[in-house]
């Protein structure tokens, strides 16, 4: 046997999107079928119904334009080699395509076009607790998600104990994991997983899931796995996680590959690049911005308070985000929603502009439109931030979702840990209220003495 | 370590776009058999859990079945029952009924409630709809105690083909899986398959000599009511038990090439759909 665990030579995979529907009802599928005939005369070229997914249909559908579904590349043109024993990690933005590759190598889905060559078993964790059951026990719940992830029975009686143990579940074994509290359901799940020993490890955004300690706990494994000389693919968007256990990294951006090679080189190169630079993004050519025919997104701009156009921003200075917008139809009473996200995926917040509006009253009608969110001085802590821009219809639809339109760097010039420079951790810094007081108790009085703040208005320098 | 891991590590997977036919690679569903096993056996174990009668309702549904038959269609439409007692005559086919019946809506249900296992993890789709096809067996087993008892009960006793009675049962399944096979690639794709399994099924049951003898269906219709694979199964499990009506012709000829015909196009159609399922269930 070579060297080379997964040789990817030219992997591509198509899939639908904007499709009204997920699946298609039988009316669909007759339609499609009617229509068949008519599409082949006039085409004079085959029409496959069964592929649904091949090319070809793309092209007729999109010729007639009837599904109003569109197509889109989720993987183009991927090659890559991985060793036997190497740790990859894979990073990019939400839909640059890392759970579509590690889909196809694991067999789940088929790729469009290229090939993959994999030697050795394959273990895939693309969610944790795949098929438990929540009426089935603790021990059968292992037994059967074994058998799922590919174990054998064999194989899970040897290594029950030690998932037990690493559960830490002994005493709820025979209890329906639908009693179990969420912490110990995932515990279980990641335990059954952990103790897979295929020689090809393929790990999705997995850790995201369940509480510090636990994730602690998982990492742990996941470090022991790739020490053990197993060779480990393993997305994630925790750059810690990903500069801790991987020696190589791949950066997927929409389906294409960025760029390979040792980690904390594709790391920095992907934050640094991976979110729009600059104080504002600008859509000059309406039919190429986010949104449909009813709405267009046409700039998101990030100015400081006195309307200076900045990216970088000083912890203690308010700002607001502009997103200018163009409604050219009737819609339904929308929203538009501003998600503030750190560089490693956790969102921070999420706003929206109708919130001061009773529920439907707000219908705009066609025009130009500006959203203004205010985000006051001392909120942010210094560090990176990506803004996503949205526009929705509650609960019905999205009009337009553009992750990473902006990147926000908050800069630490006073504020909590100020003025001595001294790092201060967090997501945010609020400026809370706090009171010192000292207590007279010596002389029973109830009355205490403000020693600080003296008062809070007079700002600081 | 596991045959699993030896019979896969030899060779390379290859990984590229699958066209035309392609084979039904039974090795990796030999690989997978354990897999095939705790599914049937979790659909077996979570079937009855907190019910209060449990277990029981797999004597209780023939059990009623078979009473109100006996009243409705034995005592007061007087349906002939060739020559045997009205109550053995249609419980000896209610059960394999209620398998087939099972069978069927189990398994075209079975890939939409596992979608999460197949957009997350890899193994033959195949497992699927086999396994919940498998998982009423036992319940037809229990309720065939029950069969033995009121055969005891009439003083019936089975005749010297016996031993055929389980080919039946596996005519029963192996039926129930060519529908299902079709029914469950359809029903990922057009979820009206949904609600069409219950009319199918409703329907199925009159045109399946359960309440009434095959010897009813007038012998100029006989060919085509034989197109039904579940006549010859029927009759065919009656005769095996009951001895006392007439073996199965040139009908259970009939019921084999259709039920053939039927698995081997699901098995195709299921085989060429697999690889979309992942993208759209």
């Amino acid at each position: 046997m070579s060297n080379v665990a997964i040789r990817a030579e030219g992997l591509s995979k198509l899939y639908p999107i904007g499709q009204r529907e997920p699946y298609y009802t039988l009316r669909d599928g007759l339609a499609h079928l009617f229509a068949a005939p008519l599409r082949w005369l006039s085409n004079g070229r085959q029409v496959s119904t069964a592929a649904s997914l091949s090319p070809s249909r793309s092209a007729s559908q999109a010729a007639n334009g009837e599904l109003q579904s569109e197509f889109v590349w989720a993987l183009k043109d991927v090659s890559f080699e991985i060793r036997h024993g190497e740790v990859v990690g894979i990073i990019g933005r939400n839909g640059a395509g890392k759970s579509t590759l590690l889909k196809i190598l694991s067999q789940i889905t088929e790729p469009t076009e290229g090939e993959a060559r994999v030697h050795g078993r394959v273990g895939s964790l693309l969610e944790v607790g795949t098929g438990f059951h929540p009426e089935l026990t603790g021990r059968e719940n292992i037994y059967l998600n074994g058998a799922i992830l590919g174990m054998m029975k064999k194989e899970i009686d040897r290594k029950f104990d030690e998932i037990v143990a690493f559960a830490e579940v002994e005493k709820f074994l025979d209890t329906p994991a639908k009693h179990y509290s969420s912490g110990m359901y995932m515990r279980l799940a990641f335990a059954v997983a952990a103790h897979l020993e295929p020689e090809i490890l393929l790990v999705d955004e997995v850790l995201a899931v369940g509480d510090a300690a636990f994730q602690k706990k998982c990492l742990g494994k996941m470090g022991e796995v790739a020490k053990g000389g197993r060779t480990v693919l393993f997305v994630s968007h925790s750059m810690a996680a990903i500069n801790r256990l991987c020696r190589r990294a791949l950066w997927l951006d929409t389906g294409k590959i960025q760029s390979i090679g040792n980690t904390e080189s594709v790391v920095s190169a992907y934050l640094s690049a991976c979110v729009g630079e600059g104080d504002e993004r600008v859509w000059e050519n309406p039919g190429q911005a986010p949104g449909n025919e009813k709405i267009r997104l046409r700039a998101v701009r990030i100015r400081t308070e006195m309307g200076h156009a900045a990216n970088t921003l000083a912890t203690e200075a308010a700002f607001f985000i502009d997103v200018v917008y163009d409604i050219l139809d009737d819609l339904p009473p929308l929203r538009i929603v501003i998600k503030v996200t750190t560089l490693d995926g956790t969102t921070v917040f999420l706003t929206r502009d109708n919130y001061q509006n009773r529920w439907g009253t707000d219908v705009r009608r066609p025009g130009r439109y500006t959203s203004r969110c205010h985000i006051p001085g001392e909120l942010l802590n210094a560090g990176s931030y990506t803004l996503t821009v949205s526009a929705e219809v509650p609960f019905v639809t999205f009009l337009f979702l553009e992750e990473d339109v902006l990147r926000l760097v908050v800069e630490r010039t006073g504020g909590m840990g100020g003025e001595y420079a001294e790092s201060w951790p967090g997501i945010i810094c609020p400026p809370l209220r706090w009171d010192v007081m000292s207590v007279h108790e010596r002389f029973g009085s109830t009355d205490s003495v403000l020693v600080y703040p003296k008062a809070r208005q007079g700002g600081r320098t | 370590m596991g045959s699993l891991q030896e019979t896969i590590a030899a060779e390379p997977i290859i990984i590229r776009p699958s066209s035309g036919w392609v084979a039904l690679n039974l090795r990796a569903l030999w690989n997978y058999r354990e897999l095939l096993y705790f599914l049937a056996w979790r659909d077996v174990k979570v079937r009855y859990k907190q019910t209060a009668l449990g277990i029981a309702w797999a004597i209780i549904q023939p059990l009623f079945l078979m009473m109100a038959f006996s009243v409705f269609f034995g005592r007061l439409a007087k349906v002939p029952s060739d020559g045997l007692p009205y109550p053995v005559f249609t419980l000896s086919a209610i059960l394999p009924w209620q398998l087939f019946a099972y069978a069927l809506g189990q398994s075209s249900n079975s890939l939409v409630a596992n979608d999460r296992l197949i957009s997350k993890v890899y193994f033959p789709r195949l497992i699927i709809p086999l396994s919940a096809v498998l998982s009423g067996v036992l319940d037809f087993l229990i309720g065939f105690a029950l069969l033995l008892l009121l055969m005891f009960f009439y003083g019936v006793s089975p005749g010297s083909a016996l031993w055929s009675a389980p080919l039946f049962l596996l005519l029963t399944v192996m039926t129930a899986l060519a529908v299902g096979l079709w029914l469950s690639a359809l029903n990922i794709k057009y979820r009206d398959v949904r609600y069409t399994i219950p009319f199918i099924i409703q329907f199925w049951f009159f045109v399946t000599p359960v309440a009434y003898p095959t010897s009813l269906v007038p012998d100029s219709w006989r060919w085509l009511y034989a197109l039904n694979p579940m006549v010859g199964v029927v009759d065919g499990f009656r005769w095996a038990l009951l001895g006392q009506t007439q073996g199965p012709g040139l009908g259970i000829v009939m019921s084999i090439a259709v039920m053939t015909v039927a698995l081997a196009g699901g098995l195709y159609y299921f085989r060429r759909m697999e690889k979309t399922f992942a993208d759209v269930v």
